[in-house]
């Protein structure tokens, strides 16, 4: 019965769009500013990004940011699967509420704590500070967000295909690897994308465990913006905003396409 | 169901679990009782700047001994009226609160305005609400003092429509209600999204059968949608209010000096003041304050998973 969006839903969609983007959109504009003062308007211009390329700290710390991102992203895929299994399907094992405790936890927990307890701990062990220091901090709390995304497919999952595999003799590592995995591909991928995105983007944290030599770029950013508005820091952002753009939209197209062959194949089988 | 036993035995098990357990024991839980420790600990100038309450390597003696130096002075200190971490802990939760219900007003809505919206379309409205969560969190908020600033953006624009006079801007950064605006705008797709799956899963034809039955709108609205939507509520609002109340990027960037919220103040008292063992006891009851939504949440979240 309900075809169209009736005013009231149109409106509020449209007002809390225009919440949600419109202050995005004025930071990439002020970006092309020519006049440094960020809140007058003086005309077109790329002075600020070509100024940005001849900025080596941030380019380093841009360059240590990636860094981090891809190592921890990667290692927290892994761990953040492992536990998703675990927690999905090993149904009630010892010591289960304290392990979906802390991997749930981390998902709420403010960063102050976690960036602090995990500091007093690198400390305790008298672990050099800096760049492993921050990627062991990331993938601490990133996985657990890796771990939600791929049990949010898991559940979902046809069991007995698994089951038709094992039943066949196919050994249980290979039947992850050739069955499951490809299924939760999509989720495994889209939990990495989160754990890189999270990673590039903590400040609380990484400022916490990091040490002499390390410095992210949301650190620079954050140390820069104390200071007030540049057109430099606009440019950063629009850059940042740009490649995630790039990023999240071509990923949700791949998993949108793998869905629907999926959908297929799985009609498809049914049918024969 | 032979194949669930045999896929769940041998050592491949043992590991599926027991690297990820280890990891978080290690890296999550131990850290914890690091600072648990820490904030029995008295200061000390040294290197690292705690005296150790605990000397493992001493034995058992040593433990005992330790036991009668345990000293609760770091929260005798931070519980004490005179500094001024309750009042800080109470502008928190205050904050947070006010946020939330703020949240929940602006993201009710949008949320509602999605689940009804074509089915065709709702992917693209649902990947237009993730995609600035993707964004920098820090970026995000940057972006508002541009705007907020007594010469920013908000202000040219009501300098120009005469509502405001250019000699008295409106002051917006630094007070409350920049952190209220911050903490709305940033947290807004934690919100909607939990919103919007539980009205997305609503069955329509309950709400076509109340209105055949003569039941206007919005009293359909409060005896059906609302209490349907309500775990999506409760999810969206603890995913919204338990880290507002740590949060520290939004008060600092966007609050005043006046602006009172544990998560600056832990942080001052750390990268400032250097009281790594005030800072632990001050975590700490943070942790205390939010251990009941934190729990709370945990058991949404672990039923939402295996529920279904």
């Amino acid at each position: 019965m309900r075809k169209g969006l009736s005013w009231f839903n149109t409106t509020s969609i449209a007002l809390g769009f225009t919440f949600l983007y419109l202050p995005i959109v004025l930071l990439v504009i002020y970006s092309f500013n020519a006049s440094r003062l960020v809140t007058v308007w003086a005309g077109f211009s790329t002075e600020w990004y070509w100024k940005l390329l001849q900025n080596d700290q941030l380019l380093e710390a841009a360059w240590v940011t990636l860094r981090v991102a891809f190592l921890s992203a990667s290692v927290a895929t892994v761990l953040g699967t492992l536990a998703a299994i675990a927690l999905t399907r090993y149904g009630r094992f010892n010591g289960r509420m304290l392990f979906s405790g802390m991997v749930y936890a981390p998902l709420v927990m403010p960063e102050v704590i976690t960036g602090l307890s995990l500091l007093l701990l690198f400390v305790a062990v008298n672990f050099d500070r800096g760049f492993w220091t921050i990627t062991l901090a990331h993938i601490t709390f990133t996985m657990c967000f890796v771990s939600v995304v791929v049990q949010s497919r898991l559940v979902t999952f046809d069991r007995s295909l698994e089951e038709a595999a094992l039943d066949l003799g196919c050994p249980p590592l290979k039947t992850f690897f050739v069955v499951t995995l490809p299924i939760i591909l999509p989720a495994v991928v889209s939990g990495w994308m989160l754990a890189f995105t999270l990673s590039l983007d903590d400040l609380v944290i990484a400022s916490f465990t990091t040490g002499p030599g390390a410095t992210t770029l949301p650190m620079r950013i954050y140390s820069q913006v104390r200071l007030g508005v540049t057109p430099e820091i606009n440019a950063i952002c629009t850059i940042l905003i740009a490649i995630v753009t790039v990023v999240v939209v071509i990923a949700s197209v791949i998993t949108k396409r793998q869905e629907v062959a999926r959908e297929r194949a799985e009609r498809l089988a049914a049918a024969g | 169901m032979a194949a669930k036993a045999r896929g769940n035995k041998g050592p491949g098990r043992w590991l599926v679990l027991g690297i990820p357990y280890l990891w978080l024991l290690v890296l999550f839980l131990v850290p914890f009782l690091i600072v648990f420790k820490i904030s029995l600990s008295q200061d000390a100038i040294a290197q690292p700047p705690y005296e150790p309450v605990f000397d493992l390597a001493a034995g058992w003696e040593a433990f005992t001994e330790a036991f009668s130096q345990l000293n609760f002075d770091n929260y005798a200190y931070v519980l004490s009226w005179d500094n001024e971490f309750i009042e800080a802990y109470g502008s928190s939760l205050w904050i947070a609160g006010i946020s939330t219900l703020l949240l929940l007003a602006v993201g009710y809505p949008i949320a509602y305005g999605m689940a009804r919206a074509p089915k065709s379309i709702r992917p693209t409205l649902l990947m237009l609400v993730i995609l600035p969560f993707w964004t920098s969190f820090l970026i995000r908020v940057y972006a508002w003092i541009g705007i907020l600033s007594p010469e920013g953006l908000l202000n040219q624009l009501l300098i120009a429509l005469g509502i405001v006079s250019p000699d008295a801007p409106l002051q917006i950064l630094a007070t409350d209600t920049a952190v209220y605006i911050g903490i709305v705008y940033s947290y807004l797709p934690f919100m909607i999204l939990p919103l919007y799956s539980a009205l997305e899963k609503m069955d329509d034809t309950l709400l076509e059968a109340a209105a055949d039955l003569g039941c206007p709108p919005f009293a359909a609205f409060w005896k059906i949608t609302w209490p349907l939507s309500l775990p999506g509520v409760f999810a969206g609002c603890l995913l919204c209010f338990i880290p507002a109340v740590g949060e520290f990027v939004i008060p600092d960037l966007l609050g005043g000096s006046d602006t009172m919220m544990i998560g600056k103040v832990l942080w001052t008292e750390f990268s400032v003041n250097r009281s790594w063992t005030v800072s632990a006891a001050v975590a700490v009851l943070l942790l205390l304050v939010l251990v009941i939504p934190i729990v709370f949440y945990q058991n949404v979240q672990a039923k939402e998973m295996e529920g279904r």
